[in-house]
């Protein structure tokens, strides 16, 4: 039985005509069938799973009720190894779980397993975990995208109806349009952040990868809401999602962006979200132009912020209370050879970003500059949605590219996430939906932003959209 | 923005990280690179531009100063890599 999507899951379960069990024994074996030529799990909790699912057979009234999913592996499972895919967490067991974990266990779902990811979230291709490298399922010879690769790929290959991630500067979306799957970063505030395992607090948000735009929704549902364990979630109502979605785009205003840098824009991509812009249009969305000047900054804007943050959330690795810890005479000497031994390139290099912009003498020329820029991006937006309801661009300029490609070449790798940042400096939701394939085969991602808070209407425009396109994206052939 | 090898060594030191002279290397030419790319934000003027530290406004999140339980001792020893049962035990941070 191969992985339905949440909803027909859902459905079937509600009919009892399947029952838990069946689900995630079907979500293991698919796992089984894949992962070894994949590779999107650090982890299947297969005992876990089945014993979860059995406990399930009463009480099928939650929202994912026997639902299997799996998580990237900055979110701490209480009892389950949470690494971040780095060896300075290699043999981590967290004494709790994620808000977004037990969420997702009041609503009934079945967590099967953990997936991979670049290093703390720092990468946009998963080459940078410390253990494997996922591949993508389209061609296994490309990346998924990161950071959160493994819980793309581990949706695109049918192994898990759903999973989650998180976003810092395009972490969800970005792997989304590589996979050919449907990746939402929700506003910032909206989900939750206790247990994810820091990297830029201003700017990570956690969020769903599903096979369509509806389950993105179901899940959203579940997982959204203020959390007082996360003073900055938002004490802002949840809506009902699911039942905003509709095919009718008349009155939505879709924004275009007319000042956007498409240089290094693949014309496959440019070719497929001109398609999509049209494909609203004649459906009768209203086509509005839009400017968003400063957005030619956020590359540089984030590559000062999220840094900064990160070297100052990821100074608590010392060694100390858990982690690796390595042999040293003196404790500075403990410290810098447990932090040297357990971070990889590119958490080091982007410490010492961050290190080097907070540094004294350097801190109102880099850092406050950033902050100030930040403002200007988010005022952008402001005035961009006074003239339309979302923001229609590329996920990502380009579709996945291949292993080794850009893993020499940092400020190359950084480009990649040049349509999602912005989004995440401004705190604004973002969703990612597959809009065609290139002529590689490799498949193509739109990207809507919408208003803070207005989820509702982004689900509602990405859905339409995703109703009206005419084709459904085709099955990667995962051999093996 | 050329970025010398010894101020790479110099922030290594102050982000606690030890590098060998291989990274140092390595790192110089690729900060370089980066901090040049983020050179481009000296050239837009923002004197009057208030910064932005968090996406949307946020005030103080309080709760009531009510005693609650903690984590127990033992898990939050559990990951510690070295304790005597009670307590973290590190390399002596004091000479004599």
């Amino acid at each position: 039985m191969p992985i339905h999507t949440v909803k027909e899951i859902v459905e079937s379960l509600k009919r009892r005509e399947t029952t838990p069990v069946d689900w995630t024994s079907a979500s293991l074996k698919e796992i089984s069938q894949h992962d070894s030529k994949v590779q999107a799990f650090l982890h299947v909790d297969e005992e876990g799973a089945m014993n979860r699912a059995k406990s399930l057979s009463e009480n099928g009234n939650a929202s994912l009720f026997g639902v299997p999913y799996a998580l990237k592996d900055n979110l701490c499972t209480e009892g389950i190894r949470t690494t971040a895919a780095s060896r300075i967490l290699e043999n981590y067991i967290p004494p709790y779980s994620a808000t977004v974990v037990k969420k997702l266990e009041a609503a009934g779902g079945v967590l099967v397993g953990k997936t991979n990811m670049d290093e703390f979230a720092m990468g946009s291709s998963t080459e940078n975990s410390a253990f494997q490298k996922t591949k993508n399922p389209y061609d296994l010879n490309c990346v998924p995208g990161g950071s959160s690769g493994g819980s793309a790929a581990a949706v695109a290959a049918g192994m898990v109806p759903f999973a989650l991630g998180s976003d810092t500067g395009g972490s969800i979306r970005q792997p989304a349009a590589f996979c050919g799957v449907v990746g939402l970063k929700p506003t910032y505030g909206r989900v939750s952040r206790f247990g994810l395992i820091a990297f830029a607090s201003s700017l990570d948000q956690i969020g769903p990868f599903t096979r369509t735009v509806e389950d993105a929704a179901y899940v959203m549902q579940a997982i959204s809401g203020h959390d007082p364990l996360d003073s900055t979630s938002a004490p802002v109502d949840v809506d009902d999602f699911i039942s905003g979605l509709s095919a009718d785009v008349k009155g939505l205003k879709i924004g275009v962006v007319t000042d956007i840098d498409s240089e290094g824009l693949h014309p496959d991509v440019r070719a497929a979200v001109d398609k999509a812009v049209e494909t609203l249009r004649s459906a009768g969305a209203e086509v509005v132009e839009v400017q968003l000047p400063h957005s030619q900054y956020a590359v540089a804007t984030y590559y000062l912020i999220a840094p900064a943050e990160a070297s100052s959330n990821l100074a608590r690795y010392d060694g100390v209370r858990y982690g690796k810890r390595a042999v040293g005479e003196t404790l500075l000497e403990m410290y810098e050879r447990t932090r040297s031994e357990g971070f990889g390139m590119e958490v080091k290099r982007r410490i010492m970003i961050g290190t080097y912009a907070l540094s004294s003498g350097y801190y109102d020329a880099f850092y406050l500059r950033a902050q100030k820029m930040r403002t200007l991006i988010r005022q952008d937006y402001e005035a961009a949605f006074e003239q339309c309801d979302v923001i229609v661009t590329p996920t990502a300029p380009t579709p996945a590219f291949r292993f080794g490609e850009k893993v020499d070449n940092p400020l190359q790798m950084y480009l990649n996430d040049m349509y999602t940042i912005p989004a995440n400096l401004a705190g604004l939701p973002g969703i990612s939906v597959p809009c065609g394939v290139s002529a590689d085969g490799l498949p193509i991602g739109l990207q809507m932003v919408g208003r803070a808070f207005d989820e509702r209407t982004l689900l509602r425009a990405a859905y339409a959209y995703e109703q009206l396109r005419g084709f459904a994206m085709p099955a990667p052939k995962v051999e093996g | 923005m050329k970025i010398t090898e010894d101020t790479i060594r110099h922030v290594a030191k102050l982000a606690r990280l030890a590098v060998s002279d291989e990274d140092v290397a390595k790192l110089a030419p690729q900060l370089s690179d980066i901090m040049d790319y983020n050179e481009q934000l000296q050239s837009v003027a923002l004197d009057d531009v208030p910064p932005t530290s968090h996406p949307f406004e946020l005030y103080n999140a309080l709760r009531e100063d009510e005693p609650r339980p903690s984590l127990p001792r033992e898990k939050a020893l559990a990951n510690a890599p070295d304790t005597d049962g009670e307590q973290v035990r590190v390399p002596a941070v004091l000479e004599g």
